[in-house]
């Protein structure tokens, strides 16, 4: 991985963060990328929505 | 005093009713899963019948749902297990090469994405939203069955990677694969049947 991560980097770490913790290096690419980058950033809400909305689904009378 | 027939014996009245209130979480939960409505309809079935039978062994500490919850997770993994015996998934190089090559088309060669994940706006209020679930639902239909159980062990039964690896006998890397590329793929249907028509 370079300095900063490519996008598709960054979907697989915000993806993989859901999973198991991050390292170091993978935490700093993370900081550098996602305030230069809108689409991630969107991405990164949209994880936590999408994994709310199983929840929500199920609970649904 | 308290009534003897509500701890031990046949199922009172209303904790049978109770259980069967449950019903539709559970059918969901397993059609999440199953991806099959036969065999989603038998596991709940199986699971409000072992319900009944082991009422007196509730102890109460946790919530009827939670209770339900726990027996109905037995009872899929049971069928899975049955069902990856009588019929294999695809090998799982098989399986990482499509999911790797779904992933590919989302992204350009110099890695970045081809459509920009766009700014969904006012998302909670969607959860609102009757037309929502049914859009969702769709989406979610869409996903691969092998990749959909992955999926689903991990965002709705909680279990950890470990755990599904071992389920699905595949390697923690290939399972991180297959998740990243349902959640590209549920997310890109959701922006494109829902959020981007506003």
């Amino acid at each position: 991985m370079k300095i900063i991560p490519s996008c598709r980097e960054v979907s697989e770490l915000l993806s993989q963060a859901q999973e198991r913790p991050l390292t170091l290096v993978e935490r700093f690419g993370l900081h550098v990328h996602l305030p230069l980058c809108e689409g991630c950033r969107n991405f990164k809400r949209q994880l936590v929505f999408m994994r709310e909305a199983f929840k929500r689904y199920l609970e649904r009378p | 005093m308290a009534d003897k027939t509500t701890n031990s014996g046949p199922l009172n009245g209303s904790r049978a009713l109770e259980i069967e209130q449950h019903r539709g979480y559970l059918m969901r939960y397993a059609l999440l899963q199953l991806r099959n409505r036969t065999a989603a309809e038998d596991v709940v079935q199986e699971t409000l019948l072992a319900a009944v039978e082991g009422a007196a062994r509730f102890s109460g500490k946790s919530s009827v749902k939670t209770w339900l919850t726990g027996i109905l997770k037995h009872k899929i993994i049971d069928q899975l297990r049955r069902q990856s015996r009588e019929q294999p998934l695809a090998a799982s190089d098989d399986a990482e090469r499509s999911d790797t090559e779904a992933i590919d088309a989302l992204f350009a060669a110099d890695g970045h994405w081809r459509d920009f994940p766009r700014n969904w706006d006012d998302p909670d209020q969607s959860l609102e939203n009757k037309n929502f679930w049914e859009v969702f639902e769709m989406c979610a239909g869409l996903m691969p069955v092998k990749t959909a159980r992955a999926f689903v062990m991990r965002e709705v039964m909680e279990l950890s990677t470990e755990e599904i690896c071992k389920e699905l006998g595949i390697t923690a890397t290939n399972c991180w694969v297959m998740l990243h590329r349902t959640r590209l793929s549920l997310r890109e249907c959701l922006e494109s049947k829902w959020f981007g028509k506003s």
